[in-house]
């Protein structure tokens, strides 16, 4: 038996289809169906348990210089209660994890990283608090946070039927400490997600979580709310070309490589990495790099299918890819050899054992209306 | 669940439809509620010959890839054209509009060696 959300009986309630997600049992989809779920996101609103991700807290007047040591992107700019999404390195410059930055009151930090990477990324944190910052306190309170992702263009209109704060306030990557959902005491409220679309993240006391989600999906109900599983929020994240670790992001890669330079600072006076990032960018950029690419034939590029060059030689792997749910077209992501990587090159992708030609295409692949 | 009587079916989660010399096949529809909404289905060769246990097509959901197998031997007279376009039907109707391929039975043993619902049932329930 795996780990459990505080949500794990409402999810069998709403008769979720329970997966083990890096030992946690979680809904991979509802009855509705991955697609439907999709849609929902994309067209109205969809509510997902994330309760499984971790939690880290930074205490002390050094707490933000902590976290900007241990993250790429610059958190030394950050303002009170903003947030920042950032690789996390190891001094080779591989990647650790992403995670979201969460800049509260002075001398407190929230890190939030994946959930199958918790245990690591708390080991790593508190590695080097030891190392290099052992006035900063540093503490594991995933299990003391539910929180809840509602997503999608219906998103604030359904979330502010159930608070008097005024979510508009809320800009994108700003978060709001104890605003009240629903009569419970949320403990933050953030306009972020994974999906590509509007939407909020709403941390909460784990007693609190079954009464919010209820109140919810309640008050979506007439805007065609559905809750939504991992499947939707993999399809979701996929079409926006939101890096999954262990796909498009490892330690075996830069996260120049996985193409996240926009949120590597390397101008920064330092962060763990910046050595080798620095040196590859000054090498004249990384040798590999994450493309997206569109297949020309039917068929579909699935993680871990290789990808050939057009005369068939084997040039880099897929680390995601799909039937897209709302573009309709077979696409993926995957590493290639950099001369590969320009838009309009062409490539092929190895789908169980025939080749099947591909272009390369820019990213992201959707992009919503309005951004 | 439905797992109609007069079908005969594998432990893979495939169905076979006797229908004279031949035999209509496609997946349960306990295979297609596991693997939710289909996006693809990849059907083989028309006179392409197939041995009981080979996988001779795919079956592409959302987040998934499944092999379809052969129950019988025998060389494939018909594949499905309209799972093409809509590999859908796969979910909408299993046993009818969704089915894959259609075989040309070359041993009638092989197709009263397969399990019948009771048993296909049995299976289920016993945590496949």
């Amino acid at each position: 038996m795996g780990k459990r959300t505080p949500l794990y009986e409402e999810h069998l309630a709403l008769g979720g289809r329970m997966v083990d997600f890096g030992g946690w049992d979680m809904p991979v989809q509802y009855p509705a169906g991955i697609l439907a779920e999709h849609e929902a996101v994309r067209q109205r609103a969809g509510m997902f348990d994330v309760s499984h991700m971790g939690e880290i807290d930074l205490h002390g007047a050094r707490a933000l210089e902590f976290a900007d040591e241990l993250v790429t992107n610059d958190c030394l700019k950050l303002e009170e209660n903003q947030v920042l999404y950032s690789p996390m390195c190891y001094e080779h410059g591989g990647v650790v994890d992403d995670l979201l930055v969460y800049r509260l009151e002075p001398g407190h930090v929230l890190l939030v990283v994946n959930a199958a990477n918790t245990e690591k990324d708390v080991n790593w944190v508190m590695e080097r608090r030891q190392q290099l910052f052992p006035d900063v306190e540093a503490v594991d309170i995933s299990a003391k946070t539910a929180e809840i992702a509602l997503q999608g263009p219906k998103a604030q209109e359904i979330l502010q039927s159930l608070t008097s704060f005024d979510l508009k306030r809320i800009a994108f990557f700003w978060v709001q400490p104890d605003i009240e959902i629903a009569g419970r005491q949320a403990l933050w409220v953030s306009r972020t997600g994974y999906t590509g679309e509007d939407g909020f993240e709403i941390y909460l006391r784990p007693e609190d979580a079954v009464h919010v989600w209820r109140e919810i999906l309640r008050a979506g109900e007439s805007y065609g709310i559905l809750p939504c599983g991992l499947g939707a929020r993999d399809s979701l994240r996929f079409e926006a070309c939101l890096p999954l670790y262990g796909q498009e992001l490892d330690q075996d890669h830069t996260p120049l490589q996985s193409g996240l330079k926009y949120w590597v600072r390397l101008e920064k006076e330092h962060f763990t990495g910046i050595e080798p990032l620095k040196a590859e960018q000054e090498s004249g950029g990384p040798k590999r790099r994450l493309v997206g690419f569109r297949l020309e034939e039917r068929g579909i590029a699935r993680h871990g299918y290789p990808i050939l060059s057009p005369s068939g030689e084997e040039i880099g792997v897929v680390t995601s890819g799909m039937l897209s749910p709302t573009l309709g077209e077979a696409i993926g992501l995957g590493f290639v050899p950099a001369e590969y990587a320009q838009v309009g090159t062409r490539i092929a992708v190895s789908v169980r054992g025939r080749a099947i030609a591909a272009e390369i295409i820019k990213r992201p692949f959707y992009r919503r209306s309005g951004k | 669940m439905k797992t109609p009587s007069e079908l005969r079916y594998t432990e893979d989660h495939e169905w076979l439809r006797p229908e004279g010399k031949s035999a209509r096949i496609g997946i349960t529809d306990f295979a297609q509620d596991q693997l939710g909404d289909v996006v693809f289905v990849e059907l083989p060769e028309v006179g392409r010959d197939v041995k009981k246990g080979e996988a001779f097509g795919v079956v592409e959901s959302v987040k998934s890839v499944s092999d379809v197998f052969a129950p019988i031997t025998g060389k494939v007279v018909a594949a499905n054209q309209a799972l093409v376009d809509t590999p859908e039907l796969v979910n909408q109707d299993p046993y009818g509009q969704g089915w894959i391929v259609e075989i040309e039975i070359a041993d009638d043993a092989e197709v009263g060696a397969l399990l019948d619902a009771q048993g296909y049932t049995a299976l289920q329930e016993g945590g496949h």
